[in-house]
């Protein structure tokens, strides 16, 4: 298709980026203060923020509380201004359920849940607008709001996406990469271990070159990880310094 | 209809077996079970059965993984579905129905849903200008979509954190897998979607290896299918009979049928003498001989220390051998019972005293005491077994002298 080079010659993407690099990140614990845990990640364009409540007593239901562990409930949404054109459902659609979905299954498998056995623990996400790599944001989104909320977990969740452009594998795919129609690959890491909890693939890659857009996302997701290290390690100084220690 | 749970024993069996490398149907790690495709009368209807799989409601997991894997990698050409550009398209629908869910219905979906769209045709359309016409299967033999490619999914169970996988599950090994990975791949090793599911770790390794093997099982579920499509059309030329009616006729009561599991008997015999020679000899059973003490009233062994207390009529519970088999001092028997019984020495087979016509019948001499045999071969089964007959005639207490 003609028009827009996703990687020119000398090796820059279409924002100026090389192929492993990933975009700018921001991100901020605590930002509201009635929930236990909040906080809010800007990756490049894509804004996402989280919500921690938990944990708490089972809401609804009381049949549904397991024994021995809490139950984690995510929930995904899209505000409406959040991507090109206005979207009529921000959330209840089909794609947020399996969003929702997939981010309780990340975090089901990260955090301690056998800690807080017959409780449950909520994280909603809210993306507040979307250039790609929206599922990567919620998950370090959610990673640091959990971190924030004092819920133990294994290890920090960190996400990234990933493609495949002219035999290179890129990290951290924006927008415009994203609707090429290239394959992306969305991968969740525990970075101390290498362990995957997510891994999700779309559109046709050839199996050879799957050992590299792993490693790149990979590596994308150790780079992360730094980064929100960092972050929480900033956030405790600062609250340790107005609590007067 | 809510599904039984499971009990912990299933649950512990499963991953034992799985943990020796065994499944319950005899299949290997990376075996998949029969596939079975029969194509109906129309164009676009078939059936797979992969084992036999059921009703189920992950409908909405399914559903986006098949939308996924269908619509995306863009399996079909959807530029020759354009009939005129900007106005007319032809819409192409795939409608699934489970009927059966014995496990891995994400495979056996996918399997269905692509081999629909090569066997479907769709009616023939030609435009001149602004004149679009459309053709009845009658006048013109209705055309086939043009596919590029096959994309099939591979499921991969995980058991135990990750430390075994196995290939298309069957119903109970879902039921306690830690998680699911499906592949979706073509014969030409493109992977057209991964998705992990159930909150497993991973390792990059275990992916990369769970490619490959995917890789080798969509090479020979696609041939399959090419055979069945071959099949089907070379039946549909000939004019022979064709449809669901023909591919099942001959299983008559499809109900609770089950196909042979292949298991692997040849050295069960080996097997059991090596685990009977291994194991701990039974414990010694001292068994006592049946006394018989008045017609229809026998004894065998002596029953444990009454603890019911002082009961006027106590009655001695006649137990078996298996039980207490120590020196047995019935202090509270309330009978004058001239018979000494203690434990002493060894004895042969009951002493048949009488040859009356029922065999059960065992006469002994009063005074003769019951004495504990110290064999401890199978013999002593046998024994048991055979003296357990008089037992089921005792009565209550016996008159003693």
């Amino acid at each position: 298709m003609a028009g827009l080079d996703l990687l020119s010659d000398q090796g820059y993407r279409v924002d100026g980026r090389r192929a492993g690099e990933l975009r700018k990140i921001q991100a901020r614990m605590g930002v509201f203060a009635q929930a236990d845990g909040s906080a809010y990640i800007e990756q490049g364009n894509t804004k996402a923020l989280a919500v921690v409540y938990g944990p708490h007593e089972i809401r609804g239901s009381r049949a549904r509380a397991l024994p021995d562990r809490a139950l984690v409930n995510c929930q995904y949404s899209s505000a409406t201004f959040s991507t090109g054109e206005r979207k009529r459902r921000p959330h209840g659609d089909r794609k947020s359920c399996e969003m929702g979905l997939q981010l309780r299954q990340t975090f089901e498998a990260a955090i301690l849940t056998q800690l807080h056995p017959r409780s449950q623990i909520d994280i909603y996400v809210q993306v507040l607008q979307a250039d790609g790599g929206t599922y990567a944001a919620c998950v370090n989104a959610a990673t640091l709001a959990v971190l924030d909320a004092g819920i133990p977990m294994r290890d920090f969740v960190c996400a990234c996406s990933a493609g495949f452009v002219d035999g290179t594998a890129l990290a951290d795919l924006s927008h415009v990469e994203e609707a090429a129609g290239g394959p992306q690959l969305a991968l969740a890491l525990l970075p101390a271990s290498g362990q995957i909890a997510l891994l999700e693939m779309d559109a046709r890659l050839h199996e050879d070159h799957l050992e590299r857009v792993l490693e790149a996302a990979a590596r994308a997701a150790r780079d992360v990880h730094t980064l929100l290290d960092h972050v929480v390690r900033q956030h405790v100084c600062e609250a340790s310094l107005l609590l007067g220690d | 209809m809510k599904e039984t749970p499971l009990s912990n024993c299933e649950r512990r069996f499963l991953l034992r077996a799985i943990e020796e490398k065994k499944r319950l149907d005899g299949r290997q790690t990376y075996d998949y079970r029969n596939i079975k495709i029969s194509f109906g009368t129309d164009y676009g209807c078939c059936i797979v059965e992969l084992g036999k799989t059921r009703q189920s409601d992950l409908l909405v997991k399914l559903n986006r993984l098949l939308e996924r894997c269908l619509r995306n990698s863009k399996c079909i050409d959807t530029e020759s579905l354009c009939v005129v550009a900007g106005e007319k398209v032809w819409q192409i629908r795939v409608d699934l129905h489970l009927l059966n869910h014995d496990g891995n219905i994400i495979d056996a979906a996918s399997i269905a849903a692509i081999v629909a769209l090569c066997h479907f045709r769709r009616p023939d359309v030609s435009v001149q200008g602004d004149e679009v016409t459309l053709y009845t299967p009658e006048e013109r033999d209705p055309v086939p979509l043009s596919i590029h490619h096959m994309p099939i999914c591979v499921s991969f169970a995980f058991f135990q954190q990750g430390t075994y996988l196995l290939v298309d599950p069957n119903e109970r090994e879902e039921r306690v897998m830690d998680g699911l990975l499906v592949i979706a791949m073509n014969k030409h090793r493109e992977i057209c979607t991964i998705q992990s599911s159930g909150g497993i770790m991973l390792l990059k390794d275990q992916v990369l290896r769970c490619s490959k093997i995917a890789g080798v099982k969509v090479a020979e579920i696609t041939e399959l299918i090419q055979k069945a499509l071959e099949n089907d059309q070379k039946v549909r030329k000939e004019g022979g009979k064709f449809g669901f009616a023909e591919s099942i006729a001959n299983q008559r009561i499809t109900a609770f049928k089950m196909e042979k599991a292949p298991v692997d008997t040849s050295d069960v015999g080996e097997k059991a003498e090596e685990i009977i020679a291994e194991a701990e000899p039974p414990s010694e059973v001292s068994v006592s001989n049946p006394v018989l003490w008045t017609p229809g009233t026998a004894q065998i062994g002596e029953g444990i220390e009454n603890s019911w207390g002082d009961l006027e009529d106590s009655e001695k519970e006649d137990e078996d051998e298996g039980g207490s088999d120590e020196a047995i001092i019935l202090d509270n028997v309330k009978m004058d019972t001239g018979v000494d019984i203690s434990n002493i020495g060894s004895q042969d087979a009951p002493i048949v005293l009488s040859d009356s016509e029922e065999e059960e019948m065992i006469i002994l001499e009063p005074d003769k005491s019951p004495k504990k045999i110290r064999t401890q071969t199978i013999g002593v089964k046998q024994e048991k077994a055979a003296s357990k007959k008089p037992m089921k005639k005792r009565k209550k207490k016996r008159a003693v002298n």
